[in-house]
């Protein structure tokens, strides 16, 4: 058994009277120990509900405590480890940069960007619903996330995803992706926000066990800043948005199991999303939001539906909810209490209202022709009262449904054969030659992982709200933020490479995170705050929760260490499928500020004789590396080393030559390392460029490590040839290792050649070549024969 | 010289729209609610892009029925200058404003990208001198798939409907046909979005010339003051 709970341990409660028999004969069944085994819930966390209660649960009550208690709503097996995470930033914040609302205190954090205005995101995942069905899975997990921005009192302007499937070989696997991705653009397109960037990886470890991964980041003023609590006793509850209906029942507790064979039993727990519901829902509740002093406090009816969002903002107002489920529209007739509070229906808000001006919230929402119901009204008993009929069928403490929920440290362990996998070292592969490597930077850039993802992109509307700067496919999105008069720059990055962490769960949290800041530097911008996805295993393997600690420990000491403060985020255990679990996948996005226009950078070449300067060197690594895995069929080695003062330091630098104008491109080494980075370089939309690069400088140490070896801290610039001086003297002085490796070529594009010299051989490739498996792999994997592409 | 930007249940790009007449042409522009009978002072009608009332159904089969459509239909039959984005294009063709209809991409998938134009010689109700022979234009459609029976492509093409037309055709379209305008040449749609084309950042700034040319013929001051 686990450790005890740190929490301080109940008080019994005094003896209570038990409820009256529910309206609903079906639900007045005695609560037998297999019952409340069904519900997921512990023998020990089953006798703290009685002792809370005074008395057995009703089935109800027991529903409502279930997905509560449930990992997804009470971080019961992670929240210990959270508390590691800094929440507000410790340098200069006068300008920008402030925490406005922490993580954990609301639905989503929110970081000042001046002027009196702020941004909200974060990033929610919805991996087991797309497992099961992906389209209606994928499309209402971006409703969910765009939820929780919007009832911050924010617009949501842009949207991004992390997705991870199997290899895409598999018919399993393509039917995810199809059904994924068009599940996204439904919803995302629908709405109207825009899908402006994303990291897909394919991997054996996600077979049968995608990640689905979404982020909404919404912009506000200050003063918009609306909270979900519920407070002023007499104060109206209102019900906003669609009807109850019976999908997604108990979608919580159905998201904290593994998946198995039975799972596709569990369909029912597949909520359906109503994206042009969602779309009045954002217009009517922004109206409202913008009413001064109308609403009190808002939350939306995500997991657990009614009962998280009832419990939620008495807890947090410290005051009590009575509800009458009479009065909350249904989409059905003859649901009972046990359904109604844990169905899982879609674009459902709860708002409460100043009383007295309960005509003001019912005139916009008839506006909008939308429900406005008054279902109850805040009370100053800290409990939470559901009646049907008039009759009471749940009575709970607010707080023991949020705040005390269980906590558990669990066991962690590394697994055995862990350290040995660290250990290998690559002497007894036979090096590269010429032949070798002209094969594997081709079949590299067609592997899904690191080929172009227009496929997916070009199905998502990433140009509506007309603010997006740059394109997906570059290193960071760029959206132009529009506030009040006065318009400012983001970009946004996320990733997170499953591979490192499965080796080295410390350095490849750490890398996460890295990467995430080059990819903003490389766009031009500083970075302001992270909100982060843990996809882990099931927690009670202490070989899964050692993954997790050590992640969270990573992104923790990442996190102080750049003084960038986690917004909040989202935990998602259990990611199994028969197979195993996942290799663990902390996924990180943070949001960066770009001050002027005109430091915004793509990756891009864009004119003959620009010279190419690798920035950070040339260390001979190549553990956990996409070359390994795809030449050589290896997961092995030890994750890439992270040298976070460095990468400081070539942030800084990078920062610095763009802000004087040197940087006319610049792109990170990830997977794949120097020649795929160089590739992706010469694919420019505009025109495919060749290159000439020398690396005999590099010596003749392994070919393989030193052209696709994936050592972090590494940057390609396009430099103009008069600049290359002052950008090789800025970064002697920063201390990072800066070298010539090549220029861009004046051929035309269809002429365009790509040549690399080491010591030991030359290799060339017809850029045309390179570019159309790059660019082809995954639409020719995903063609339906007969169709037009 | 005033510019109306109808918002049903579901458009979302009512406020690109805006932006491009507001912030783009300078002019005095404001939002018209579905539920309104009467498109009040206006010069042009924008009816602009997103999924009006969702879209569940054939695109804009249930807007040409709201309230506000029955008063466009009238301030077109009086003359007045209406143009019709994306699934504002789908809208006026439902509601017969602009002849043929739009369907589902051939891929059977939603397109955002930018997309090649050519501008044909039309007439003066569309003036293309502004606009030079090609231009660039963000997509963003599922059903963008332009449908017409054979004699209405006669037509079209007898009377210089077609205003633009895809140099690599991203949806099936017949005759690559983008954009269109009635015979009358005072109803314009297509499915290319002006409203994402027009600030510094964009893929270009073609929606500016377009905008212009849909009301060079009736307000030539427009080109002057703006162009």
């Amino acid at each position: 058994m686990p450790p005890a709970a740190p929490s301080a341990p109940v008080p019994p409660a005094a003896p209570a009277p038990a409820l009256p028999p529910n309206p609903d004969p079906v639900l007045n069944q005695a609560i037998t120990p297999a019952l409340v085994k069904r519900h997921g819930l512990l023998p020990d966390e089953y006798a703290v509900i009685t002792r809370t209660l005074g008395r057995e649960p009703s089935l109800t009550e027991l529903g409502i405590f279930s997905v509560m208690w449930s990992e997804h709503c009470s971080y019961k097996n992670t929240r210990v480890l959270l508390k590691g995470f800094p929440t507000e930033k410790k340098g200069p914040t006068e300008k920008f940069g402030r925490v406005l609302v922490k993580a954990g205190e609301e639905n989503a954090g929110i970081i000042d960007v001046g002027d009196g205005w702020a941004i909200a995101f974060k990033i929610e995942s919805h991996n087991h619903p797309s497992a099961i069905e992906p389209f209606e899975g994928a499309a209402t997990g971006v409703g969910g996330i765009i939820r929780d921005i919007f009832t911050m009192g924010a617009r949501p302007v842009l949207l991004t995803n992390s997705l991870r499937f199997g290899e895409l070989r598999s018919p399993a696997t393509k039917r995810l992706l199809r059904g994924v991705v068009s599940g996204i653009a439904h919803y995302g397109n629908c709405v109207g926000v825009p899908t402006v960037g994303g990291d897909v990886y394919f991997d054996r470890s996600y077979e049968g066990n995608p990640l689905v991964n979404a982020l909404c980041l919404g912009t506000l003023r200050h003063d918009q800043i609306r909270r979900g609590k519920a407070t002023g006793v007499g104060n109206p509850v209102f019900y906003v948005g669609a009807s109850t209906g019976r999908d997604g029942l108990g979608g919580a507790a159905f998201a904290s199991k593994e998946l198995s064979a039975e799972s596709a039993a569990d369909r029912p727990a597949v909520q359906k999303g109503d994206p042009f519901m969602e779309k009045l829902l954002i217009e009517a509740c922004l109206e409202m939001m913008a009413v001064p002093g109308l609403v009190v406090g808002i939350q939306d009816m995500g997991a657990a539906g009614l009962t998280c969002s009832t419990c939620e903002t008495a807890s947090r107002g410290g005051a009590g909810i009575e509800i009458e489920l009479d009065r909350v529209p249904q989409r059905e007739p003859g649901m009972n209490s046990y359904e109604i509070m844990l169905s899982e229906s879609q674009e459902r808000m709860l708002v409460i209202v100043q009383r007295g001006r309960e005509r003001e919230i019912e005139d916009i929402f008839l506006k909008w022709d939308l429900h406005a119901a008054n279902i109850g009204e805040v009370t100053a008993t800290g409990r939470m009262v559901v009646r049907q009929h008039g009759i009471v069928v749940a009575d709970i403490p607010a707080p023991a449904l949020t705040d005390e929920a269980p906590l558990y440290r669990r066991e962690g362990r590394e697994a055995p054969g862990a350290a040995a996998l660290r250990a290998w070292s690559p002497s007894q592969l036979p090096d590269l030659d010429q032949r070798g490597t002209h094969s594997a930077l081709l079949r590299l850039l067609a592997h899904p992982t690191i080929a172009s993802k227009r496929w997916i992109y070009r199905q998502y509307d990433h140009m509506v709200q007309h603010g997006t700067v740059v394109l997906p496919g570059s290193d960071a999105a760029v959206v132009r933020l529009r506030l009040g008069e006065r318009d400012r720059f983001i970009a946004i990055s996320n990733d997170c490479n499953g591979r490192y962490c499965f080796l080295n769960p410390h350095r490849g949290a750490l890398i996460a995170m890295v990467e995430c800041l080059r990819n903003l530097a490389c766009a031009g911008a500083r970075p302001l705050a992270m909100t982060d996805n843990l996809n882990f295993g099931n927690p009670y393997k202490p070989e899964n929760f050692h993954q997790l600690q050590e992640c969270v420990r990573g992104l923790a000491e990442a996190c102080r260490h750049f003084d960038l403060p986690v917004v909040g985020g989202n935990v998602s255990l259990y990611n199994e499928s028969p197979e195993g679990a996942i290799d663990p996948t902390p996924t990180v996005a943070v949001v960066g500020l770009i001050e002027d226009e005109r430091h915004v950078t793509r990756q891009f070449a864009s004119a003959a004789d620009q010279q190419l300067v690798l920035l950070g060197g040339a260390p001979a690594e190549l553990g956990g590396s996409q070359f390994l895995g795809l030449i050589h069929g290896l997961k092995t080695g030890d994750a890439p080393a992270v040298d976070l003062a460095a990468e400081q330091r070539l942030q800084d630098l990078l920062l610095a030559q763009i802000a004087a104008g040197r940087v006319a491109a610049a792109h990170d080494l990830s997977e794949g390392g120097l020649l795929v980075a160089v590739s992706e370089m010469l694919f420019s939309p505009a025109r495919t460029w060749g290159a000439r690069l020398d690396l005999t400088g590099f010596g003749a140490g392994r070919c393989d490590a030193l052209l696709f070896g994936e050592s972090q801290g590494r940057v390609v610039l396009a430099v103009q040839p008069g600049d290359v001086a002052a950008v090789q003297a800025a970064a002697a002085a920063a201390g990072i290792p800066a070298h010539v490796i090549g220029a861009v070529g004046g051929e035309a594009a269809d002429k365009a050649t790509l040549t690399v010299r080491t010591a030991r051989f030359e290799a060339a490739w017809a850029m045309a070549d390179l570019r159309r498996g790059w660019e082809t792999s995954i639409e020719e994997a995903m063609r339906r024969p007969g169709l037009a592409l | 010289m005033k510019v109306a930007v109808v918002q049903f249940p579901g458009s979302n790009c009512d406020q690109d729209a805006y932006h491009l007449y507001a912030s783009g042409l300078r002019l005095p522009t404001r939002y018209l609610w579905h539920k309104e009978t009467s498109v009040g002072e206006a010069d042009l009608v924008v009816v602009p892009g997103g999924f009006s009332y969702g879209d569940y159904l054939r695109c804009g089969a249930i807007a040409r029925f709201s309230p506000v459509m029955a008063a466009v239909r009238d301030f077109a039959a009086a003359g007045g200058l209406v143009f019709g984005v994306c699934n504002g294009f789908q809208i006026l063709c439902e509601a017969g404003l602009l002849p043929g209809a739009l369907i589902r991409n051939a891929s059977l998938e939603y397109r955002c990208l930018t997309s090649e134009l050519k501008v044909e010689a039309s007439t003066e109700t569309f003036n293309p001198r502004a606009l030079g022979a090609a231009i660039r234009l963000p997509i963003g459609h599922g059903e963008g798939n332009f449908r017409i029976d054979e004699a209405g492509l006669a037509r079209l093409e007898a009377n210089h409907q077609v205003l633009v037309r895809y140099a690599d055709n991203p949806n099936g379209s017949l005759g690559d046909i983008a954009g269109i305008r009635n015979e009358a040449g005072n109803v314009f749609g297509m499915m290319p979005h002006p409203d994402r084309a027009f600030e510094r950042f964009h893929p270009s700034q073609d929606g500016l010339a377009v905008a212009r040319a849909v009301l060079a013929a009736r307000f030539p001051e427009v080109l002057r003051r703006t162009g």
